[in-house]
């Protein structure tokens, strides 16, 4: 209490004596479009970092491939001296990595170009880049060489492509927001997570599981269920293949944040699956005060003595005591995954890394583990034997820290909040969105129960939250933010700043319903004039403000104002909600401000039976599926 | 596979045909099976099976309380709880490349995979109707008939297209089958004959009974039997089309239908047709199992007078002839037909049958 005591002092001190200038830089900030701040060593975006997301190695050994995901490379680097022997350029945004059975191809999946690259491991060339689904996230050949598996985050599927050609022969129902593969020790099953929850029932716990394929039929074998988790990272399998572990975030989320004091937010947990435990079983990571926040990469060591895993929020990685794990979950029983007492009985150590530490994996002799720290451009080896860091290897690129890079540190940091516990990105899951509902407020259980609105082009929809209580974004990511998730540390305000330059800068991932040419088909069109018409199918006039384009106007879809859809339910502490932005509104279930419509066809076949929120009881079925349809290119 | 088999048991069948005709003109030999029984006594889910789909050596039964599926001498139900959209399902079809199950019920479309169930209802999706009829799948579209007209589900874009009166020649909305191929996709409209889509040309066309909605046949193979159709099957470029009064064979150019009075049906009252080849088909009816082999009729069931189990024969000139069974499927009223390499599975109004193959 005194080292909070003593921060918030020291903060209040600091805040005071800036407020007046940081408040010119904020008024400057919000209308310019570089961002620049006085004082420090910030410059304006556009520089190019490197993001290392990635690593593996050569099988020989010899080369480290690092992908880095902003600057769209696969960096080759020498992998006993970390120089680099070569960058190659693959597509936007790449999130997954993988090398091919024969080690012959590196396979990359560009996941805002729906492509994969592929890579010559002895030319270091792109040979080949192939089209595929929506938002590719990880890449992984099968033992044979006779088919890719492809997880798409946005399709949630697995597709599977013939591995010399590229051609797409089918895809495999995958978890929602399908993104890590993780191959069985022998390379019969894939393990495959997905980052967004499978949908569930309004006010129910969410639900995720690990799809595992079978590589021979390529077929989906099993589900293996993650309970109460709502978003999956990666799995490792030990070399014996009788452990699997996968990492996950289980929120709480129907839990007022008021409970935040008692580790009421997420508990970070890992399950365990496989012979050595038997049934899946979800261990926490978390301990008061050491919290493991958002545990993100996998590693169980050759020898399975241990188990590394990276935590972007808490920016270290936890190392576990695999004896002490399997002896601790085979002697207790029942729900493990919030009981803060249990991680000390097999964690054994965490070790502080970079920023955002995401990737991580074993040098070839296994006596180093390296660690891919995507906010600081750099990688972390750590010596097996000390578990400490014995050196920071920096990627080339900007040595300067733009005013976004700040704020991306800031949005993906748990520092701030009560005992670490939580960052911004724990609920904009990459910065996007967690497709949960959440009792924020202290108000009691169950009332007013929200939506998490996505953020992706979020600049130019305020106000903000449901209420439209918050005026703009410095409030809704500073005070709101402080009070009600936080509830430890406020930001100075030029941390506020950056944080604010960095979510108004998001961009919307692409549209995948928009045509290449940006025409509608025949039924988007027919869709688009049910959205802007003004007269109904009986010949009555629709007063303006119950026009789906009028309240979802311009060009994110939003008027900006609030309305009563007659959607409010008698938990609702307010009547009126604010009109949200439409930016991929086909996929950032669930709808209405309290996450009540589980797809876009209930907004209106189950919600609006007073034609409150737009005319459109009038509509036959196929004309409804017209107006989503074309809601979808939005 | 299941071809291979049913060509197998074709030539043993035309063998022993030929012998048999030289030989006193003996009843052509049909093929014979022993039939197990599975009721709610043996596992299964409910006694009234609507469907029967034969994945590999798995079995599933789509029955009024839930979807059973046969695996390893056992029996496991899926119901509502576990995210089935109704209990009662009444078509399933099997995704060849990805394994997918999926099942028409009374409440919506059901998609088993990996033992997860997605549902979709008029309420939470596209479809265009909660009551299901029919689904088939064809690459990466699945066909749906429901009481509301046909539609179809991109597995790609997650786009549904619903086909009624405004966009298809289809003037009843009451869709009772459908069966989709890569060249072509009927749908059995209940009232409005059978709708054909040619997948290429991306065009509809209709068949209609020549006389109308009525039971009059005033030309025979004029074309479809009857507007009230009910099961459609398409293979080997062959339509087969069944309703409740007859059954009619089409081959892009010419139509041959099948009644009580001039063919081996046991019943014109038909509720399912599966065709094996151009040539042979088998029909549920509300008396019993058919198969046509081109030529000769067989009807399997217990006896409508005294239940026991019942075989008879009917040659091409007419001749009926019974054959000596010990076994016969669980119940006259059959709802639906899959094979099993050489074997056969009939979901009937009391549980479901495995026909074994005789040699």
């Amino acid at each position: 209490m005194n080292r909070l005591n003593h921060r918030r002092l020291r903060v209040g001190l600091l805040a005071g004596l800036t407020a007046v200038g940081v408040a010119l830089l904020v008024v400057g900030l919000w209308s310019g479009k570089t961002a620049r701040a006085a004082g420090s060593a910030i410059v304006g975006d556009g520089l190019n970092y490197a993001s290392p997301v990635e690593m593996l190695f050569s099988p020989d050994g010899a080369r480290l491939f690092v992908l880095c995901q902003q600057s769209g490379e696969v960096r080759v680097l020498d992998a006993s001296t970390y120089a680099p022997i070569k960058n190659i350029a693959v597509g936007r945004t790449p999130r997954g990595l993988s090398i091919s059975a024969r080690g012959d191809r590196l396979f990359v999946a560009n996941s805002w170009d729906d492509t994969v690259s592929v890579i010559d491991t002895q030319s270091l060339d792109v040979t080949s880049t192939w089209a595929v689904g929506a938002e590719p996230s990880n890449v992984v050949e099968d033992r044979e060489g006779k088919h890719l598996f492809v997880a798409n985050r946005i399709s949630n599927d697995i597709a599977v492509l013939d591995a010399k050609t590229g051609a797409e022969e089918k895809r495999l129902a995958g978890g929602r927001g399908a993104s890590y593969i993780t191959p069985s020790a022998d390379g019969s099953r894939l393990y495959v997570t997905h980052v967004y929850p499978n949908t569930t029932p309004q006010l129910s716990a969410p639900e995720s599981e690990i799809t595992v394929i079978d590589t021979a039929r390529a077929v989906v074998a099993e589900r293996i269920p993650l309970r109460s988790i709502a978003h999956g990272f990666h799995v490792a399998i030990s070399n014996d293949g009788r452990l699997g572990v996968a990492a996950g975030l289980h929120p709480k989320n129907l839990v007022p944040l008021a409970h935040l004091e008692h580790g009421g937010a997420f508990a970070d947990t890992l399950t365990l699956f496989g012979a050595d435990v038997g049934k899946p079983v979800e261990v926490p990571l978390d301990e008061l005060e050491r919290y493991a926040v958002r545990p993100f990469g996998v590693a169980i060591a050759p020898d399975k003595s241990r188990i590394y895993v990276t935590c972007g929020g808490s920016e270290n990685v936890t190392v576990i005591d695999v004896q002490r794990l399997l002896r601790y979950v085979h002697t207790h029983s029942g729900p493990l995954a919030q009981d803060l007492a249990a991680s000390a009985n097999y964690v054994m150590g965490r070790i502080a890394v970079g920023r955002d530490p995401r990737g991580v994996v074993f040098s070839h002799d296994g006596q180093k583990l390296l660690v891919a720290n995507r906010l600081d451009d750099t990688i972390s080896v750590i010596d097996r034997r000390t578990n400490r860091v014995a050196s920071t290897i920096p990627m080339a690129g900007p040595k300067q820290v733009s005013v976004l890079r700040k704020g991306e540190q800031t949005f993906y940091t748990s520092r701030y909040s009560f005992q670490g516990q939580m960052g911004c990105a724990n609920c904009h899951i990459d910065s996007t969105f967690d497709g949960l509902t959440w009792d924020l407020e202290p108000d009691g259980f169950g009332r007013d129960v929200v939506d998490n609105r996505p953020i992706e082009a979020v600049r130019d929809t305020e106000p903000f939250k449901w209420n439209g209580g918050n005026p703009n974004l410095p409030t809704e990511c500073g005070p709101r933010t402080e009070k009600y998730f936080w509830r430890a540390e406020n930001f100075d305000d030029i941390t506020l700043t950056d944080l604010v330059v960095y979510v108004r800068g998001l961009q919307a991932r692409p549209n995948r319903w928009q045509q290449v040419d940006e025409h509608l088909t025949p039924g988007q069109e027919r869709g688009r004039a049910l959205f802007v018409r003004d007269v109904d199918k009986f010949g009555n006039a629709i007063p303006e403000t119950n026009r789906c384009s009028f309240c979802h106007s311009g060009p994110r879809g939003t008027n900006q104002k609030s309305f009563d859809v007659g959607t409010g339910r008698a938990t609702d502490n307010t009547g009126l909600l604010d009109t949200p932005q439409l930016t991929n509104i086909a996929i950032t279930g669930p709808y209405l401000h309290d996450g009540s419509a589980s797809t876009l066809e209930e907004i209106w076949t189950i919600f609006n039976l007073q034609d409150k929120h737009g005319r459109t009881n009038d509509l036959t079925k196929d004309e409804l599926n017209d107006l989503i349809e074309y809601l979808r290119t939005r | 596979m299941m071809n291979f088999a049913w060509n197998k048991v074709a030539l043993i069948v035309a063998g022993t045909l030929a012998m048999g005709a030289l030989v006193h003109g003996a009843p052509p030999q049909m093929p014979r099976f022993r039939f197990e029984n599975f009721t709610t006594a043996n596992g299964l889910p409910d006694n009234h099976v609507f469907s029967v789909l034969v994945d590999g050596d798995r079995i599933w039964a789509g029955t009024e309380n839930g979807l059973g599926v046969y695996e390893n001498h056992q029996w496991k139900t899926y119901t509502t709880k576990d995210g089935l959209a109704h209990r009662a399902v009444l078509s399933l079809s099997l995704d060849k490349r990805t394994g997918d199950v999926w099942a028409a019920t009374m409440g919506g479309l059901s998609r088993i995979s990996g033992g997860r169930i997605d549902s979709y209802t008029q309420l939470n999706s596209g479809l265009s109707n909660d009551v299901v009829y029919g689904v088939s799948v064809e690459g990466e579209n699945v066909w749906v008939a429901t009481a509301a007209g046909g539609c179809r589900l991109d597995l790609h874009t997650n786009q549904w297209t619903l086909y009624n009166e405004r966009n298809t020649p289809m003037f009843e909305i009451w869709v009772y089958g459908v069966t989709a191929t890569p060249s072509k996709v009927y749908y059995a409209v209940w009232g409005s004959g059978i709708l054909e889509y040619d997948q290429k040309k991306k065009t509809w066309d209709k068949y209609d009974d020549p006389d109308g909605e009525t039971e009059m046949v005033l030309f025979k193979d004029q074309g479809l039997i009857h507007e009230i159709t009910t099961s459609v099957s398409y293979v080997d470029n062959i339509l087969w089309a069944a309703t409740y009064f007859g059954d009619s064979r089409y081959d892009g150019r010419y139509w041959h239908n099948f009644l009580t009075k001039d063919s081996g049906l046991p019943s014109n009252f038909t509720n399912v047709v599966k065709g094996v080849d151009a040539k042979r088909a088998w029909f549920g009816t509300d008396k019993g199992l058919a198969y046509y082999d081109g030529v000769n009729w067989a009807v399997y069931r217990p006896s409508l007078t005294s239940g026991k189990p019942e075989m008879t024969v009917r040659d091409a000139q007419g001749a009926v002839t019974p054959v000596v069974v010990s076994t016969a499927p669980a119940h006259n009223y059959v709802l639906g037909i899959d094979f099993q390499g050489s074997d056969i599975w009939v979901a009937t109004a009391k549980g479901l049958s495995h026909g074994i193959h005789q040699p």
